[in-house]
């Protein structure tokens, strides 16, 4: 009985995952400033993941660029890029959500890449072999590693 | 304090602090005097060709933490100049149909001193603007006699490329970009202000607006050649300049340009013009 009702609840649960509209790089919709309101998968960002997602050489690498004194436990912090402190204060979660994203619509010419982004790239290579990309790209980052990131840096406010 | 206690303090520091913080260990003040004789220009005014986009040209010297800055002081310290020996020694060999050494024709070495300063440089023969492994190709199959030249990024090439460096250290850079070479280096141009790869950066974006900043471990430097080849720590072998274009492009998830191709003579001609006024110092010591 209880293991019954632990089945339908998990049946329910992957299948409201599936269901959730994951929003493509192509089809993201952006205001004129570059915001972005509505989340990209549905399903809340873990702040804990965004962390890893930050730090991490293989997903986002954000502290190449940028310092955290959050993350101070993670070394090498760049300095391409300004600090990130008390960006959660600076920057609403559409705003936030818009630069992650695609940082360039909100800061023009900006040297931060393109998260959530497949096409318009010159000799677009495969990862960091230095050859062609064999085909179509995945972005630099999921959708939910962007809501991941997002909720981590609104929680930066101070 | 001895090179033990600094790795120590060094790694410390590492992970204790930002990556800032290590600016501490690179003297961006020091003054390069190699041998106690030949006295190398760091920092100079930029050319007038780059039009403000730089005030100041830094060798990349600068940017490097003090004990690899130290090694290039002295060439007993200097891995690269090692190779550079075995360029020599390879300058005096005999090599080809004709049993003739590069000395047979070039008795005087000496006479190559303004060569790395001046090069990628204008081939009238050619019609083409040459790379100084390019010009050693050509002597080796248009005057020696050899079937085959050496590849551009062969260890035998990189050696004489260091010893024909390491004869003109100290000359100040003076590539020419009018005349004949202008059209390759606007196409060189191009290619620098380029946002390549997946990351879509430009050579600019890091050396130009970023040099002096950490990026994650790197310290930027402005991407200069007059050290070139290079000796790097990280590899413990001689680099040339193509495949260090190579590796940059590779790192903004690009597709890179092959070594010796077009592009990267292009490239080579522009970087090396936004070099002039520095000082030649291949081989140099680099992390
Ligand atoms: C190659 C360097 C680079 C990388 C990598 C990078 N950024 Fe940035 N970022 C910048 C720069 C430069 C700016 C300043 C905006 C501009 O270009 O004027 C910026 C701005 C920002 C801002 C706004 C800053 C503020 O407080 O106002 C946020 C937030 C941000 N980045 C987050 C991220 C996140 C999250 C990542 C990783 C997923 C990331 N960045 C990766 C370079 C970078
Ligand atoms: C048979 C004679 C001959 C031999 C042997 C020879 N060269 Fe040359 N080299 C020349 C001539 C002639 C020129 C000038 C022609 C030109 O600029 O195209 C030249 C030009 C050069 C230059 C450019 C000099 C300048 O001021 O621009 C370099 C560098 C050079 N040679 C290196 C080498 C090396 C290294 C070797 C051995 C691998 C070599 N040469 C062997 C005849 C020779
Ligand atoms: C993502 C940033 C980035 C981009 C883009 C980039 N580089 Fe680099 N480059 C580096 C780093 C980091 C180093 C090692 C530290 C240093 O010397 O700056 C380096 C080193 C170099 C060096 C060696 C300098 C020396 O003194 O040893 C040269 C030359 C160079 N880059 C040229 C280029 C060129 C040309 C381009 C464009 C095709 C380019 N780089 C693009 C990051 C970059």
């Amino acid at each position: 009985m209880t293991r019954q009702l632990i089945l339908a609840t998990l049946l329910g649960v992957s299948a409201s995952v599936a269901h959730a509209e994951v929003v493509s790089p192509t089809a993201v919709v952006a205001n004129e400033y570059g915001e972005i309101s509505t989340s990209l998968t549905g399903v809340a960002g873990d702040p804990v993941r965004g962390a890893e997602v930050m730090t991490s050489r293989s997903l986002g690498n954000c502290i190449a660029c940028h310092q955290v004194t959050a993350l101070e436990e993670f070394p090498f912090h760049g300095e391409v890029g300004p600090s990130l402190d008390g960006a959660g204060a600076r920057w609403d979660e559409a705003a936030m959500r818009g630069i992650v994203v695609n940082a360039k619509a909100i800061f023009p010419e900006s040297v931060m890449p393109s998260f959530y982004k497949v096409d318009g790239f010159t000799r677009p290579g495969d990862a960091f072999t230095g050859k062609a990309a064999p085909g179509a790209l995945d972005p630099l980052l999921t959708a939910q590693d962007i809501e991941d990131v997002v909720a981590y840096l609104l929680t930066l406010t101070d | 304090m001895t090179g033990q206690t600094k790795r120590v303090v060094v790694a410390m520091a590492a992970l204790a602090l930002t990556a800032s913080s290590l600016a501490v260990w690179a003297d961006e003040d020091a003054d390069l005097v190699v041998n106690g004789e030949i006295e190398m220009v760091v920092r100079t005014d930029a050319p007038a060709h780059l039009d403000g986009a730089v005030r100041t040209i830094y060798s990349g010297w600068v940017f490097r933490q003090d004990d690899t800055q130290a090694m290039q002081m002295d060439d007993f310290d200097n891995p690269g100049m090692l190779f550079a020996e075995q360029g020599q020694e390879l300058f005096n060999t005999a090599m080809g149909a004709n049993g003739e050494s590069c000395a047979s024709c070039h008795t005087n070495a000496e006479d190559l001193t303004r060569v790395r300063a001046t090069y990628p440089k204008w081939d009238e023969a050619h019609g083409a603007v040459q790379t100084v492994e390019m010009q050693v190709q050509e002597c080796q199959t248009e005057s020696m006699g050899m079937a085959e030249a050496w590849g551009q990024n062969s260890q035998e090439m990189l050696n004489m490329t260091a010893y024909i460096a390491s004869i003109g250290r100290g000359q100040v850079i003076d590539v020419a970009i009018d005349g004949p070479a202008q059209a390759t280096w606007d196409a060189g141009k191009e290619i620098y202000y380029t946002r390549y790869g997946q990351l879509e950066l430009s050579c600019a974006n890091c050396h130009e607006q970023n040099y002096g900043n950490y990026i994650r471990a790197d310290h930027l430097s402005q991407g200069q050649i007059n050290g070139f080849p290079t000796y790097r720590l990280k590899n413990a072998r001689l680099n040339g300049t193509h495949n260090r274009f190579r590796g940059c492009i590779r790192d903004t998830r690009g597709e890179t340009f092959a070594i010796g191709s077009d592009e990267f003579i292009a490239l080579e001609l522009y970087v090396a013009s936004r070099g002039n006024g520095l000082t030649v110092e291949g081989p140099s010591v680099r992390n």
